[in-house]
């Protein structure tokens, strides 16, 4: 038995979702999916490590998940847009999440998306035919 | 007989969702992107459409990882939103066209796209925050609505390809359906994020704004990229843009571009804007 290798698993710094992680993971995406009901997140709440153990959840992801380690979490096979539903009990959003993935602050972070979008309105003038106010 | 009267495209991240909850659009940071979808909210009063179809991807409310449809289409009366776990306001219900729903499953399959047919199907922020966009002004919600959820979370997803060859068969779908309604297409999602990893934070300007010139003038184009070409330049998130070639394949071959409108950055994202009817060939 053995995971094929992909094209995409050369992309630095990026953890494609796919059959091998989401295998791997299943137990912590589905604790994450519970969330969407408010009796799961305050059972969670008041106790996260019994909550976890419930869902069979590996020790490393347990640890990860009451630290708020989301690079770990990462690492571990967490889907993105299932650790924004864990990353809501840290006080952190998608932006925090993006930040801790780099190891810089959150305005780090989105001053990184300014620099990454300035000037695009020159790009749009290039280009011609843009809506501009 | 049916008719597709235009398609358009936009963003659907929580981030508006909640600039629209908190009455946002005025603020400096959001001006410029909102108002960029006024064009497109005149056009919708003017053409008045009687059924929009949304093109999104679920996020986990209605859809787990245990079950993994690549396209699923709504064939409901009604459709809820719900919460998502993250705090997002939820919107009132949907009404469905569940007729004209199985009418498209049918013609779908026939034409060899084996859809999943869902008669319960809460619809999460990528299609709920695109029907605020255009909509929220009003009291209700004005026309019928239609989910089409691809699934861009877990790979293997349907390549840009198939994506627009489904919109293709779409169009002959609704084209094909009894009754007199107009019908349009909203494509959802993108452009370039990535939320995830040590490269988390991609906004690729030049790549945007070549996906939409594509999009509209030359969308072979788009349809030669292989997702992990898309991923690479727009991230693993903006992997959403193949949502738009499902629209465009809706479409005629030349379109008749109204309008086209592009800000960055919304949150993680470059976001865009299209509106475009049948052209002439």
């Amino acid at each position: 038995m053995v995971w094929k290798k992909h094209d995409y698993d050369d992309l630095p710094g990026t953890y494609v979702f796919d059959g091998e992680r989401t295998h791997t993971s299943y137990n912590l995406n589905k604790m994450a999916f519970s969330f969407n009901s408010p009796e799961n997140r305050a059972e969670f709440s008041a106790d996260m490590d019994a909550y976890c153990r419930k869902f069979e959840l590996s020790d490393e992801q347990r640890i990860a998940v009451l630290e708020g380690d989301f690079p770990a979490l990462l690492r571990l096979g967490g889907n993105i847009y299932y650790l924004a539903k864990i990353a809501t009990f840290h006080g952190m959003n998608m932006q925090d999440a993006g930040a801790s993935f780099q190891n810089i602050t959150t305005e780090q972070f989105k001053q990184k998306l300014e620099n990454n979008a300035a000037g695009f309105q020159q790009h749009l003038d290039k280009r011609g035919g843009y809506w501009n106010g | 007989m049916g008719k597709v009267i235009g398609g358009l495209t936009t963003s659907h991240i929580p981030a508006v969702g909640n600039a629209m909850a908190n009455n946002l659009e005025q603020d400096p940071y959001w001006k410029r992107f909102f108002d960029g979808y006024k064009p497109v909210i005149s056009w919708l009063e003017e053409e008045k459409p009687d059924v929009v179809i949304v093109v999104y991807n679920d996020h986990g409310l209605n859809f787990f990882l245990d079950t993994v449809p690549t396209f699923a289409i709504g064939c409901a009366d009604t459709y809820a939103n719900d919460d998502e776990g993250w705090g997002i306001p939820t919107t009132a219900s949907f009404e469905g066209d569940a007729q004209l729903s199985w009418h498209l499953s049918e013609s779908l399959i026939e034409q060899g796209f084996d859809m999943t047919m869902c008669q319960e199907m809460k619809v999460d922020h990528g299609c709920v925050v695109p029907m605020n966009l255009m909509f929220r002004h009003l009291p209700t919600w004005p026309c019928k609505m239609i989910p089409l959820a691809v699934n861009t979370v877990q790979h293997p997803m349907p390549s840009a390809k198939r994506c627009h060859d489904l919109g293709k068969a779409l169009r002959v779908a609704i084209e094909s359906y009894p009754e007199d309604t107009k019908v349009a297409i909203f494509g959802t999602g993108g452009l370039s994020h990535q939320l995830q990893g040590e490269r988390a934070g991609i906004i690729d300007v030049e790549f945007d704004l070549e996906c939409m010139d594509n999009i509209i003038n030359d969308p072979d184009k788009m349809t030669a990229l292989s997702n992990t070409q898309i991923m690479e330049k727009g991230g693993t998130e903006g992997i959403e843009v193949i949502m738009w070639m499902v629209m465009r394949g809706a479409i005629s071959p030349n379109v008749n571009l109204l309008h086209k409108h592009y800000h960055a950055p919304i949150s993680n994202t470059g976001a865009g804007v299209l509106l475009m009817t049948d052209g002439t060939d």
